[in-house]
């Protein structure tokens, strides 16, 4: 029996003691010496100019370091292109204290910098500055005819394919058809942690910056082009992040803001961002859609039309794939995609977990029940007789595909079959009651990623790889991954991340974190695995004298023949027979496109909603949801099933409570803060199971996972919506669901 | 059409910051006599003059629960609060409930459960489930979860907080 199988288990999280203990250093904790802290000012307009920064009166103030703004920032890089990060999209990013140009409103106009936080706090709020306002516009409703195609995107954006057969012919002869228009307000992601850098000054130039961050290389890249540092000049660190969820994938002003005192003022500083001010980094856009299908008389889909606008800055086009998923999730021959950004007074949006697909799905899956409804068909059955085999936006098969065991585990462990199709027909506690449903479809996607291996001659295995954890379980699936690979229990095996001293792995997003860096992981082991095995060979007598590295295995500490479990030896035994104190190996891990090129990549998942709704008050309660998930293969039980009971708490909150609400008369957000932009609390949640199940796919990579951290948020939007509609008969198409909108 | 505007009130000569004095707060057992402005809160001693991090900022507004400590046993937001009003009173930090090598039983059921993803909401949640068992207050499910709720998690770990929860609870 193997002791050292840990892939597919359930361990507790490895870096769970040093969380639950507050013993996790997160990026504003690290104790550097001579601190001082900066204190953003933030642009109450949200258009014009900056005529007159009055910054003498507050440098005066004793304990004052200096006010940054940009009539003192110094000489930094000219060309947009220093500024561009990883997954900039097209157009010119932002430049903090740049200009005088108000672009939007709260953009950050000033740094105070004093010898302590409440100092710096302080002497922000007496400082004062002279604006110059314009007219602004910051409604997506005006800009309904003024829609664009993006001209590119960042990476990973696709423009949707070409429309497919006769859309509108087809739409016009189906013997159903069902046209309406959905509608959510932006979101902001809103991780519990502000965000934080703490830069140390190490003199000579050279600086450490601890920085919430998703893509610790992508920081260190952007301040070496932004402020022309060398790249032993900078080292970037975090490796605890209090949440992401796609608000860290681009460096943000306050890095920004954090680097450039410190190099000005030679000194470690630290910039922390206020609950208001994590409004002004980004969100998921405001968006408009326009879905039309129709259906045979058979059931079948006959048309299939899905028309996205949303809204981005007047300096950036942000880009997300709304519509495209709407293109393979369900068979049909006659489809037409489109897409289109509007320019408006604001931040650019920013990818929000499962960008452009969370938004996109609540469109499509809404459409499917009206559908479903038009046609006379329970929602479920609707969404089987149109079961996609292929991917029909490409044409190629899914390297594998079980949403169909997905529609019937769930539905099963639900109860849909209790379900009677009328709306208004359930009811329980004296309140309506509704079931829903929806499914969703997200990349499995595999990028380069590097990683680094070394064991110590006490059989101590450390791995080592500048990928990030933000909540997901990287230290707890990679070193599964590398105890496995090497067999070792976990005890004995250390990860650690998040360190630009690191080998490089990509910005943690896109759900290929475990993909990309596992891959890495397992390869980094195996090199490692190799020369242990010539360590191994070197005794005369050896028992594994001949063995190719394909012939043997390492299990519970031995390394042994495969055929024959009793040619072993023990890999301690070895490491200190061989007199070394330290092995290390080094690799990296790219997609096999050979492989994958016949195949369309993807995970999928449903989910199953009931909900409460009394009728007097109109408040809705959740009271059920299954969500049920077919991602290849699950690394670990429990911190995957945390994700997907974290999305559904995700797609509940979208459904049902969130919205940043701008005041188009001012330009500017009035719900930012926590009391304000609503987000579930435990009393929100109801019972969720969930069910992951198994698919063999040695396609999509060689671990065989697709990601898990996106997909489990779709569907369950769609669901709660969906069930709202049964449980009320009244279709509501714009987000959230508040209660006034059932009254 | 443009018109001007000045942030901040105009002011003639600003204040000047107010000075600092001796705090004496006995943190996790130990007394520390920290050197404080008046306007400091109690989150901020604890974590910019204390170093004890493990006490989180989500929203310095009592909004979030990130915050959470037990004053005197029982549970309040440290954001909401002046350091300068707890000379001598008996403040536990999430430090003071375990250590990573001898975690109490709420820190240990947190990680059983898998009780948090992220990590950064968890000492808040800890510290308030605590300030419930010392106030021996929750029993129900519907308890835990109504008097858990001035605690927010955005990775959305609510099912096993509550699990990790009623488990301790159900063994006391």
């Amino acid at each position: 029996m193997s002791q050292t199988n840990h892939i597919g288990k359930a361990p507790s999280r490895v870096d769970g003691p040093l969380k639950v203990a507050g013993a996790a250093h997160y990026s504003g904790e690290f104790n550097v010496p001579n601190l001082a802290y900066g204190y953003v000012v933030s642009s109450p307009i949200t258009k014009g100019k900056i005529l007159k920064v009055h910054a003498d009166e507050v440098r005066a103030l004793p304990g004052v370091l200096e006010v940054f703004s940009h009539e003192n920032v110094p000489y930094l890089a000219w060309f947009d292109k220093s500024y561009k990060d990883q997954i900039a999209p097209g157009g010119s990013p932002f430049r903090p204290l740049h200009a005088p140009d108000i672009t939007f409103n709260q953009q950050p106009v000033a740094l105070v910098v004093a010898d302590t936080f409440e100092l710096a706090r302080y002497a922000a709020a007496l400082l004062r500055i002279d604006y110059e306002q314009q007219e602004h516009e910051t409604n997506l409703e005006t800009k309904r005819t003024e829609g664009y195609a993006p001209g590119g995107g960042k990476i990973g954006f696709q423009p949707p394919p070409p429309p497919r057969g006769k859309p509108d012919q087809a739409l016009k002869d189906a013997t159903h058809s069902i046209e309406a228009e959905y509608a959510h307000g932006a979101q902001h992601h809103n991780p519990m942690e502000l965000f934080t850098t703490t830069v140390e000054w190490r003199g000579d130039g050279k600086i450490t910056a601890y920085d919430k961050t998703q893509g610790v290389y992508n920081v260190k890249n952007y301040l070496m082009g932004v402020f022309g540092l060398g790249k032993d000049d900078v080292r970037v660190v975090n490796q605890f992040m209090g949440g992401g969820f796609g608000a860290g994938l681009r460096p943000q002003y306050s890095v920004f803001m954090a680097v450039l005192a410190t190099l000005e003022l030679k000194r470690s500083v630290r910039v922390t961002l206020t609950r208001q001010q994590m409004f002004s980094i980004g969100h998921r856009p405001n968006t408009l859609q326009l879905v039309k299908l129709g259906t045979n008389p058979d059931g079948t889909l006959a048309a299939l039309q899905h028309h996205a606008l949303h809204e981005t800055s007047q300096f950036e086009d942000y880009t997300e794939n709304i519509v495209n998923w709407s293109g393979m999730l369900y068979k049909c021959e006659n489809v037409k995609l489109g897409y289109q950004l509007a320019k408006l007074d604001i931040y650019s949006p920013q990818d929000m977990r499962a960008p452009g697909a969370a938004s996109g799905n609540v469109g499509l899956e809404v459409a499917m029940d009206e559908m479903a409804y038009a046609a006379g068909l329970d929602p479920l059955e609707f969404r089987m007789r149109n079961y996609a085999d292929r991917d029909q936006n490409v044409d190629k098969p899914f390297s594998s595909k079980k949403l169909r065991e997905c529609y019937q585990q769930a539905a099963a462990k639900f109860g849909w079959e209790t379900r009677t199709q009328e709306p208004r027909s359930m009811r329980a506690n004296g309140k309506l009651v509704g079931m829903g449903m929806g499914g969703g479809v997200w990349d499995a996607t595999q990028v380069k990623s590097a990683a680094k291996a070394l064991i110590s001659a006490d059989g101590h295995l450390t791995v080592r790889s500048a990928t990030g954890e933000n909540g997901t379980g990287t230290y707890t699936i990679m070193t599964q991954i590398a105890a496995e690979t090497l067999g070792l229990p976990l005890e004995a095996v250390t990860f650690e991340l998040g360190d630009t001293d690191q080998p490089e792995a990509p910005i943690q997003g896109g759900s290929w974190t475990a993909a990309s860096v596992g891959t890495a992981v397992k390869n980094a082991c195996n090199a490692l695995g190799e020369k242990i095995l010539k360590l191994a060979q070197k005794p005369a007598d050896s028992p594994l004298k001949d063995a190719k590295y394909d012939d043997v295995e390492f299990v519970n500490g031995q390394l042994r023949l495969r055929l024959d479990h009793d040619q072993a030896v023990v890999l301690r035994d070895v490491l200190q027979a061989s007199g070394e104190t330290q092995l290390e190996a080094d690799s990296s891990a790219m997609p096999n496109m050979v492989k994958q090129n016949g195949y369309s990549l993807h995970s999928h998942n449903v989910a199953f909603a009931e909900v409460e709704v009394d009728e007097d008050l109109g408040s809705i309660k959740v009271t059920r949801v299954v969500s049920a998930v077919a991602a290849g293969r699950i690394l670990n039980q429990k911190t995957a099933r945390s994700q997907v009971l974290g999305s559904v708490v995700w797609g509940l909150g979208m459904a049902l409570m969130e919205e940043t609400v701008m005041d188009h008369k001012f330009g500017r957000y009035v719900n930012h803060n926590f009391a304000e932009y609503h987000i579930p609390v435990n009393a929100d949640i109801p019972h969720i199971d969930v069910i992951f199940v198994h698919e063999d796919d040695d396609i999509v990579n060689p671990l065989g996972v697709k990601g898990i951290g996106e997909v489990g948020m779709l569907g369950v939007t769609a669901a709660i919506a969906n069930a709202v509609f049964h449980a009320t008969g009244k279709r509501v198409r714009d987000l959230p669901i508040l209660l006034d909108k059932l009254l | 059409m443009s018109q001007t505007l000045t942030s901040a009130p105009a002011s003639g000569g600003l204040p000047t910051p107010v000075s600092t004095g001796p705090v004496r707060l006995h943190i996790n057992g130990e007394t520390q006599t920290l050197q404080l402005a008046p306007w400091t809160s109690l989150l901020d001693a604890l974590r910019e003059y204390a170093h004890l991090t493990g006490t989180k900022k989500g929203c310095d507004h009592g909004q979030c629960g990130a915050c959470t400590v037990l004053v005197n046993g029982r549970r309040i937001n440290s954001c909401l609060t002046l350091a300068v009003m707890h000379d001598d009173d008996d403040i536990t930090t999430i430090e003071g409930l375990g250590t990573p090598e001898n975690l109490s039983p709420l820190q240990q059921a947190f990680v059983d459960h898998d009780a948090f993803q992220c990590g950064y909401c968890t000492p808040g949640q800890i510290c308030s489930a605590q300030g419930l068992l010392n106030e021996g207050r929750a029993h129900s499910e519907a308890e835990i979860k109504e008097l858990m709720s001035g605690n927010l998690c955005r990775c959305g770990a609510y099912v096993g907080i509550l699990d990790a929860v009623k488990e301790v609870v159900d063994k006391q």
